[in-house]
């Protein structure tokens, strides 16, 4: 009968993803552990920055702009119904700040460099390549994954902030170029709402651990591929599903944790 | 212990989990300074018994000696050290496709001695020209054609002079001329260096070319081995059938299956 | 593209993103808005503080001249204890008063001083004696209730103590 059916194949799926978490928890350490030795080769972080980071900017500095637009454009037809315009730049630098600069710019990340992450590491593992590099006793994690990771959390951080810059911009051109919103306003009342450290400092800190779970995502699911094309484009999509998840979920813990209400 | 034996399997056993045995006590002696050819039709085990040499996998039961050594995949220190006397070419290559040609044999320099860039310049062009490719230097593996990446594959294979090197599959799918060139380099390097070459193939005429001493497999067994003229000349059926060719014999033609009257639904 | 290449871009990359952070932080934020330089500290103890918060500016005549530092709840007094930093060369006589004032209807609330008329001025752990404590709703709401339920409504209370 189906239903007699149903209890151990549910049990056996879960003994999987406990077993699936385990494996994952010691590749992480295992990363961790060959982070500190990549420190050391200086040059290959550098290269993966570029890919990365650089490879990053346009789609970064494009959504940015555009969803700054898109946050003075409606933050004005909210706020004008409370006769409240002079505050729109607070409301598009505390939205872009505190929360999409962070949470936007990390999907974007996961889309863009996690799928090409995990793509290259599938593929390198279906051309035995890592195997190659290990009978050359030369352990892939280091050589190839711990650079990667390493550029990932520093290239998170600085696309989230330039995400953000380039948003606020983007509110000013329509708020104050287009719209006709007093500058001074626009604003003083920016810099008298945003807070460098809790607002700024945390979304600093959100990016940096979303970087870290983006990146270990994409290394992870790249690294564990079936080594067919098949396996590897079910890698990438995994890759996008898990890390936009991730990131979501980590920013309701996160904002709980930092936004909570002042005391 | 053999001490002529740079390489020995002692009773080896292996399987990737308790239903898929692909090894069963399989014991070979591989003498130093010779060619030594592993053969075999596909699935018998052949690739897996190279990785087992090279520490990848742990044998079941068994143990695996190199110079004398156990080989313990558990033993970091030790494998690293196995792992640079020892140089495996994988069956296509298996180079760093975002790297040159000269950075890929390169590669071995620069991770693992601390040789200034001219001399690992002029050890890296020593290795090309060994195998006859010094005026692709600069080029992508994705450039090469497939008999070339493994010639490259196979300077990078040999870049810190290995003792022993494996050879997984050299010969298939190259053409004749292709053929003879790989035959020969690994002949000619192993004489010239004085290492052991194991070469794993089921080419069975290549391989008796140039072949000291023969190792025939069939289904994770050891079914005969000799000199190449002794294995020519063996009585063992499986040992024929596959030195032969011949379609059909201990390895069946037929897959198992149900009976073929059955299949179509005619009942006897 | 060569090694120089790829250090130079990377380079780029890293520094345009310390600018936009450094933009963010500096002409987003209240970064400019903090007291450099240095400063003395003076208390005053508030019957109730309302919403102030450490870091709220202390302002005179509208003008910031210093924050708010330390809140703390006096256990003795069960008042609510704040110190607050003032820039060295802003000097108030010591009578000056403390009160707790919000900007706009329902914004952030700070401390606003106004300043008496005594010869002598305040010093380095000073106690400011007067102080009028926030304003707070409920207290509102029930003087508007209890003015109207009585008939003239009198003079205005006197500020709360």
């Amino acid at each position: 009968m189906k239903q007699l059916d149903l209890l151990p194949r549910l049990g056996i799926r879960a003994l999987d993803v406990l077993r699936g978490m385990g494996h994952a928890t010691f590749f992480v350490i295992d990363l961790m552990r060959n982070s500190l030795s990549a420190i050391t080769r200086p040059f290959l972080t550098i290269a993966q920055i570029h890919a990365i980071g650089n490879r990053s900017l346009v789609i970064i500095l494009a959504s940015g702009l555009a969803v700054g637009f898109v946050l003075a454009l409606q933050g004005y037809y909210t706020l004008s119904r409370y006769g409240a315009t002079a505050s729109l730049g607070l409301v598009v630098a505390l939205s872009l700040v505190r929360e999409l600069g962070p949470v936007v710019t990390a999907l974007l990340f996961a889309g863009r460099a996690g799928t090409s992450l995990t793509a290259e590491i599938g593929l390198m593992k279906a051309g035995e390549q890592l195997a190659a590099m290990e009978m050359m006793a030369v352990d892939p994690k280091a050589r190839v994954l711990a650079p990667r990771l390493l550029a990932g959390i520093i290239s998170m951080p600085l696309l989230a902030a330039m995400f953000s810059a380039v948003g606020i911009l983007g509110g000013y051109v329509v708020g104050v170029l287009m719209i006709g919103i007093d500058p001074g306003a626009f604003w003083s009342q920016m810099q008298n709402g945003v807070d460098a450290f809790d607002d700024i400092g945390n979304g600093i800190v959100k990016s940096f651990v979303f970087g870290v779970a983006c990146t270990v995502v994409a290394l992870y699911q790249g690294f564990e591929a079936t080594a067919t094309p098949e396996g590897v484009a079910e890698a990438t999509t995994r890759t996008v599903v898990i890390s936009s998840l991730l990131v979501l979920s980590l920013d309701f813990v996160l904002t709980a944790l930092m936004f909570s209400a002042p005391g | 212990m053999n001490k002529d034996a740079l390489v020995q399997l002692d009773h080896v056993t292996f399987g990737y989990d308790r239903r898929r045995v692909v090894l069963h006590d399989i014991a070979m002696a591989f003498p130093r300074g010779k060619v030594i050819a592993i053969m075999g039709g596909s699935g018998c085990g052949k690739t897996t018994l190279l990785r087992l040499i090279g520490g990848m996998l742990t044998p079941t039961k068994g143990r695996i000696m190199f110079d004398g050594e156990h080989v313990n995949p558990r033993d970091r220190e030790a494998l690293f050290r196995l792992r640079r006397r020892v140089g495996l070419l994988f069956q296509f290559g298996a180079l760093f496709t975002d790297l040159t040609v000269f950075d890929n044999v390169a590669f071995p320099l620069r991770e693992h001695t601390e040789l200034p860039p001219l001399m690992v310049r002029d050890l890296v062009l020593m290795k090309l020209n060994a195998v006859g490719l010094r005026g692709v230097a600069q080029l992508k593996p994705a450039d090469l054609s497939g008999g070339m990446a493994r010639r490259v594959a196979l300077a990078r294979a040999m870049a810190l002079d290995p003792e022993l090197i494996m050879y997984d599959e050299p010969f298939a799918g190259l053409d004749p001329i292709s053929l003879g060139v790989a035959a020969n380099l690994i002949r000619e390097l192993n004489d010239a260096t004085g290492g052991t070459s194991l070469v794993v193939s089921h080419d069975v005429r290549e391989c008796f070319k140039i072949s000291d001493y023969v190792y025939v497999m069939s289904a994770g067994r050891v079914v005969g081995h000799g000199t190449p003229a002794e294995v020519e000349a063996s009585e063992d059926p499986e040992v024929r059938q596959f030195i032969r060719g011949e379609p059909d014999g201990p390895v069946k033609f037929h897959y198992p299956a149900k009976p073929f009257v059955q299949d179509l639904g005619l009942s006897a | 593209m060569g090694r120089k290449g790829v250090e130079t871009l990377v380079g780029l990359f890293v520094l345009l993103g310390i600018l936009a952070i450094l933009f963010l932080a500096l002409r987003a934020a209240n970064l400019g808005n903090f007291v450099v330089g240095k400063t003395y500290e003076v208390t005053a103890s508030f019957d109730n503080i309302g919403g102030l918060k450490v870091r709220s500016p202390v302002k005179s005549a509208g003008v910031t001249v210093g924050r708010v530092k330390s809140i703390v709840l006096d256990t003795k007094t069960y008042q609510g204890a704040v110190t607050m930093e003032l820039e060295q060369n802003m000097l108030f006589p010591s009578d000056t008063s403390a009160k707790i004032l919000t900007s706009g209807l329902l914004g952030d609330q700070f401390i606003g001083l106004v300043p008496g008329g005594s010869d002598k001025n305040l010093e380095a752990g000073s106690v400011i004696k007067l102080t009028q404590s926030a304003v707070l709703l409920e207290n509102l709401i029930g003087q508007f209730l209890y003015n109207k339920a009585a008939d003239p409504p009198e003079t205005a209370p006197a500020p709360g103590k």
